[in-house]
């Protein structure tokens, strides 16, 4: 163990994990309906494989992953297809697959474990990639993508987000608690595939259970490519390039992916699922979730069916208490809100909380801004909050541009501490959404240019060779000449 | 002063024309600057509708005819208030409104083509600028969405009005 130079910005604060870390532990019933969602938070929605009527068993193949920043899916429950149709989600309206659940628990015949240690790197990304495993620190993006580019870079050095630094979040802890030799494990078999040397589990120093766990199974595993650091509980120590200066102290260059300075970054839950993977055949069908929140009966962490409804999850869990003012999926800090209980959970969704208004900080009415400085001695990316704000409110693009609007990470910080209440990270999400379609709307011009000057040129070239064509036919008419 | 004297120095004023000459000939052949860089600026904040309804055959005649100042900036109704705007920040002028009488404002919209009812005459293709519609003589003929600009020009050569203006099923986001 030893320690590292720590981040110069970000924030301590509540983090509220104690209560569902007082239980094991434990699966979550499987949904009679499993609903998954083709958009999994991650690219673009998978296209199905499979249609209505078709039998599955837990792990069939369900939907093909469309482009490099989404997963293949498979099916978390064995029974029949019910339908394809289009349901809520977490990120709003999307088409899910609906699988009616036989009860059976049947797993699908092909699964078998993976002999990792005798496939070349390249065979495991590929069977990595095939089991749809996917980031389940929260952004889904699927893992083999991110290894196959650290193989590509000749990464040395995996670090395994172990950190989960916000606030109510503790499905890691409860993981490592208890699975620590599967993050090991799983940590093994991504060092072989992306051929990194080394690997730094990186844990916050407010979950010591998790940390003398990652320890033990180090020890354990007698593999001296592993090394577990402590780093001190600061939000947000666990964003992917905070947590990288963090432990390696060398910052990802903004416009840049952390294999550019040898570093490629996965989630411990991600490593977990890797280890049942090959451990198994089993694909990425479950998560860990946590479920928490003073409006609900009684908090825990629970191993749950991708595809689960989370009314499914509360009931689980002892149901709602104490009226309930938001349902908040994600965590304190990041989470966004959603508007029913009837979604289904994503490979995404980390942490469920059912907030009562005693949870919620609400705020006073927002104020202007007095140019205090706050926000950005709290901003974890080194931006200036207080003047993307006045960028954004003039929609002044070239200034947000300059300011490294695209760099912010919307951890909420800089909102946090602004005395004058502005919703500083709300603001900011909003201008890059203006952002995005103002670059789409421009690229769609420069698209419609070139289509025109194409379209011109041929008139162009068309009445050139009619005239050409009429010219050559007079002559030809005027040379046979009247007799 | 002797002829001898001033020999060199006349040698070396012919020799530096002849190069510096030559060198700024290669340059202005070789580095030509690309066509005027005020038309491109102005090009690339029009809309590229390719409507004509500024009454000019396509944004890049409007922009030129902007920068050699025989068109005022409130002529693009697709383009709006934001187009008038940025146009007003890069001439340094003032904003005003689009002048009504070339058009309203709109919302995005695309053509699609009634496909029961579209004869297969194939006038609307060469009336497309950006070649956004598909078609054969004799076939039906339908519209590509993501790259129709929602100019309208379609619409009068159709004989059998099948063609219609719908916002895009695609909203950006």
């Amino acid at each position: 163990m030893s320690s590292r130079p720590a981040l110069p910005h970000g924030l301590r604060l509540d983090a509220r994990k104690t209560a569902p870390l007082q239980h094991p532990l434990h699966a979550a019933p499987a949904p009679h309906v499993a609903v998954i969602a083709l958009d999994q938070g991650s690219g673009e929605a998978a296209e199905p494989t499979v249609a209505a009527g078709t039998r599955v068993g837990i792990g069939t193949p369900i939907a093909r992953a469309v482009g490099e920043a989404a997963a293949n899916l498979h099916s978390p429950v064995a029974g029949v297809v019910v339908e394809v149709a289009t349901r809520a989600t977490v990120a709003g309206v999307g088409r899910c697959i609906l699988v009616e659940n036989d009860a059976t628990d049947a797993r699908d015949p092909a699964l078998v474990p993976v002999d990792w240690r005798t496939l070349d790197g390249v065979a495991l990304l590929h069977r990595l990639r095939d089991a749809g495993v996917a980031g389940l620190g929260g952004a889904a993006f699927p893992a083999a993508g991110k290894l196959a580019l650290a193989r590509a870079s000749a990464v040395a050095h995996l670090v395994l987000n172990g950190a989960e630094c916000e606030p109510w979040i503790c499905c890691d802890d409860a993981l490592m608690r208890e699975h620590a030799a599967d993050v090991v494990l799983g940590g093994q078999v991504m060092l072989a595939a992306c051929g990194a040397t080394r690997c730094t589990i990186a844990i916050e120093d407010d979950k010591p259970e998790a940390a003398a766990a990652i320890a033990a199974a180090i020890a354990t595993a007698q593999d001296d490519r592993f090394e577990l650091v402590e780093l001190p509980a600061i939000y947000p120590l666990g964003a992917e390039r905070q947590l990288i200066e963090a432990v390696t102290g060398r910052e990802v260059p903004h416009d840049a992916l952390p294999p550019a300075i040898g570093v490629v970054c996965q989630n411990v839950g991600t490593a977990a699922a890797v280890a049942r993977f090959v451990g198994t055949g089993e694909p990425v069908v479950s998560r860990i979730v946590t479920v928490t929140g003073s409006g609900v009966a009684c908090p825990g962490n629970l191993e749950v069916r991708i595809g689960t409804p989370i009314a499914e999850l509360i009931a689980a869990c002892g149901g709602y208490q104490d009226d309930p003012a938001r349902l908040i999926v994600g965590g304190a800090m990041t989470g966004q809100s959603l508007s029913s209980d009837l979604v289904p959970t994503t490979k995404g969704v980390n942490c469920i909380v059912a907030a009562t208004l005693a949870d919620l900080a609400i705020r006073d009415p927002e104020m202007p801004c007095i140019r205090c400085g706050d926000c950005a001695s709290a901003c974890p990316a080194r931006l200036l909050p207080q003047q993307l704000h006045r960028a954004a409110q003039a929609d002044d693009r070239d200034a947000l541009a300059r300011l490294g609007l695209a760099d912010c990470i919307e951890c909420g910080c800089c909102d946090y501490v602004c005395p004058s209440q502005i919703p500083l990270t709300a603001r900011f999400h909003a201008a890059r959404l203006r952002m995005r379609l103002h670059d789409a709307e421009r690229q769609r011009a420069a698209e419609a240019r070139e289509r025109f000057e194409r379209h011109e040129r041929r008139l162009a070239e068309q009445a050139e060779a009619e005239r050409l064509a009429f010219e050559a036919a007079r002559r030809r008419a005027r040379g046979a000449g009247p007799t | 002063m002797s002829g001898a004297t001033l020999l060199p120095a006349v040698g070396l004023a012919a020799g530096l024309a002849a190069t510096i000459g030559a060198a700024l000939g290669w340059a202005a052949s070789r580095l030509r600057p690309d066509a005027d860089p005020l038309v491109e600026r102005i090009d690339a904040l029009l809309p590229q509708t390719q409507c004509g309804q500024c009454r000019y055959p396509g944004c890049r005649p409007y922009a030129e005819a902007i920068a050699t100042g025989t068109a005022d900036i409130d002529r693009c109704p697709p383009g709006g208030e934001a187009t008038v705007r940025a146009l007003a920040a890069l001439l340094g002028r003032e904003p005003r409104p689009v002048d009504p009488q070339f058009g309203r404002t709109k919302p995005r919209q695309v053509a699609v083509i009634d496909e029961e009812r579209c004869i297969g005459c194939a006038l609307c293709l060469p009336a497309c600028p950006v070649d956004a519609i598909v078609g054969a003589p004799r076939f039906m003929h339908t519209v590509i969405e993501a790259q129709c600009t929602g100019c309208e020009l379609c619409l009068p050569p159709c004989p059998v009005d099948c063609i219609e203006l719908r916002p895009p099923a695609d909203l950006p986001g």
